[in-house]
């Protein structure tokens, strides 16, 4: 038992709270306030920052590439924008519901990805989202088909707190869930069951072999992702009041790659540093060519990839000479 | 009921041409190319400006479309994609996804993003029908053009596969890369010249289809996924695969659009992901091959 002592103590190393995130969290929380003119775009900020550490927790720790994340973000907008206009105004309550029924898609959507290769997973995964795309265009007496779904209006949060212009109260609103499911997140790929993920990411012949269900870890994992981004769908349709096709559409699944992947993956704040990063870069480059903003995205992913994710997230490992040992 | 039938084959031989270059790539080098409709836009867009700015013949741009995008696949895979074949699955993703915005966005800035229109010649524009009632089978005279096409092609793809040195070359680096390199095979140049080949092929289908798929800057997003849907359902270790899944995949989209046109593309997809859990190596897999 004595050579487990160092090892635990490792692990809980990393559970532990740092003071910076403390730090971090306190300047997220006090930012509306801040920057009062700006918070509309924090609000968003955090809304992508969520949405990337929900794929995170697929695509970083659990190694699945998924093109098809925004199914679970859409699944989210249209329940909570749905159960605003139709049951209830209350937001959350909303928010539990659409996180409810997206987890309830993960958990169907998760029988999926158990078998077949990359492509396999990259194909059945672009589809769910097609379908869903599909789904909310055709049923229009619902959905409002084309036209997106308008006029949702939200009570006041927690009975008090009036939505404004400005953005205010969405912007800590989405802050607040944000944080409150960075933790859960935080503490769910720093336990045991985190362990087990990534040895299914790094090898899953060998994670089978020594016990672990890796199917039962898929499944769950898949669950809380897709409810995490549901939450990130309801947060998005929430605070514009607004829901539209262009939620399931695949760009979107692509653009939280990109996030993820400019923040880097298998690290939970990743999800953060990439939100606020391309959100401050779309803001800015579609501000100068507002329609050919994608080919900047393009020639960003290109560039990213060829001279490799890692290199440019940390650029002193491109001259391993001078800064100490190269990484293996 | 023929007709529909007639019109699915023509749709499915079309989009078999399309993806065949993507289903050799993949298989070959592993490597998940989502840029291959990029290349289809291209032999698309070289028809469609040759025709209309500079009024070369239809014929003539068919090559010409073939020759554009071989040589622009032969440059790219030279310069851009040699360095990513070991990379993982997800930079191979995020590279092509990168392309392909690339590629939109571009189109949209030079050539607009209206739809663009192709003038046949008078010969390929009528439509004969056969035989009477419930079994009327109505053949656009172009659709009819695109199935003798796409067939002279499918059977020059298997003679060239099979029978000739270049073909067995190809199969070998196809089972296992390795192998075929300690052999003797130079696998880089086996390589480019599929690559080139497959990006041309695309670039033919462009341009084939630009009448009935349709042609603007986002050609290469929305049918990027029928491609990959033909090489994930046919497999990627054998032509025939592909092609009876593009045959499959061509006759449920048009009969699905036609019977019931409130699912609209509902069914394929559905199609595939079921598919794909019953078989998840896709749907016609040789034995015996790289798994």
């Amino acid at each position: 038992m004595k050579n487990a002592r160092p090892a635990l103590q490792a692990l809980m190393a990393t559970r532990r709270c740092k003071p910076w995130e403390l730090v971090l969290w306190l300047l997220a929380l006090a930012a509306p306030l801040l920057l009062s003119r700006h918070a509309l775009i924090i609000n968003e900020i955090a809304i992508v920052a969520l949405f990337a550490v929900s794929l995170d927790l697929i695509l970083g720790f659990t190694g699945i590439v998924s093109l098809g994340h925004a199914a679970f973000f859409g699944m989210g907008a249209y329940s909570a924008a749905l159960f605003a206009k139709l049951v209830v105004p209350d937001p959350l309550v909303g928010l539990a519901v659409a996180m409810g029924l997206s987890m309830l898609l993960g958990a169907l959507c998760s029988m999926t990805i158990i078998r077949g290769s990359d492509l396999t997973r990259l194909m059945v995964t672009l589809g769910v989202g097609l379908i869903l795309l599909e789904l909310a265009n055709k049923l229009d007496w619902l959905t409002g088909g084309a036209d997106g779904l308008q006029g949702v209006v939200l009570g006041p949060l927690l009975g008090r707190f009036e939505f404004d212009l400005a953005g205010r109260t969405a912007a800590w609103y989405s802050i607040s869930v944000l944080l409150l499911l960075f933790v859960l997140a935080r503490r769910l790929v720093n336990s045991p069951f985190g362990a087990t993920l990534k040895a299914i990411r790094d090898n899953r012949l060998r994670a089978m072999a020594i016990g672990i269900p890796v199917n039962q870890r898929l499944v769950v994992i898949y669950t809380v992702a897709a409810g995490m981004a549901g939450a990130a769908g309801a947060l998005l349709a929430q605070t514009t009041g607004f829901a539209s096709l262009d939620l399931f559409e695949f760009h979107r699944s692509a653009d939280v790659m990109l996030v993820l992947v400019v923040g880097g993956t298998g690290w939970l704040y990743g999800g953060v540093a990439g939100a606020i990063v391309f959100k401050l870069m779309q803001d800015l480059i579609s501000a100068i060519t507002p329609q050919y903003w994608t080919f900047w995205i393009g020639l960003f992913l290109v560039v990213l990839v060829l001279v490799g994710r890692e290199r440019l997230i940390r650029p002193w490992t491109c001259f391993p000479r001078f800064f100490g040992a190269p990484k293996a | 009921m023929l007709t529909i039938l007639f019109d699915g084959i023509a749709y499915g031989m079309l989009l078999f041409i399309l993806a065949v270059g993507l289903a050799v790539t993949m298989g070959l080098m592993n490597f998940i190319n989502l840029a291959h409709g990029a290349f289809a836009m291209v032999g698309g867009y070289i028809t469609v400006l040759l025709m209309q700015r500079v009024g070369v013949p239809f014929l003539l741009c068919l090559p010409i479309a073939f020759m554009g995008a071989a040589l622009l696949g032969g440059i790219l895979e030279r310069t851009l994609y040699r360095p990513l074949y070991h990379r993982p699955h997800l930079d191979q993703v995020l590279f092509s996804i990168g392309l392909t915005f690339m590629a939109v966005a571009s189109a949209d800035y030079f050539i607009g993003s209206t739809q663009q229109i192709i003038q046949l010649p008078e010969w390929l524009k009528g439509r004969t029908e056969l035989g009477q009632g419930a079994w009327t089978l109505g053949m656009g005279h172009y659709r009819l053009f695109i199935i003798a096409v796409c067939a002279a092609l499918t059977l020059g793809l298997q003679y060239v596969l099979t029978k000739t040195r270049f073909g067995s070359r190809l199969r070998a680096s196809v089972d296992d890369q390795r192998v075929a390199a300690g052999l003797g095979i130079n696998v880089n140049v086996v390589f480019l010249s599929t690559f080139a080949v497959g990006s041309g092929l695309a670039g033919l289908g462009g341009a084939l289809g630009t009448e009935v798929l349709g042609l603007d800057p986002t050609f290469a997003l929305k049918y990027m996924i029928y491609f990959l849907i033909v090489v994930a359902v046919g497999g990627t270790s054998s032509i025939t695969g592909p092609l009876l899944a593009a045959l499959l995949l061509g006759i449920a989209d048009v009969a699905g659009k036609y019977y019931i046109p409130k699912l609209g593309a509902f069914i394929v997809y559905c199609l595939m992901i079921a598919i794909l859990i019953w078989r998840p190596q896709g749907l016609f897999v040789r034995k015996g091959g790289k798994a």
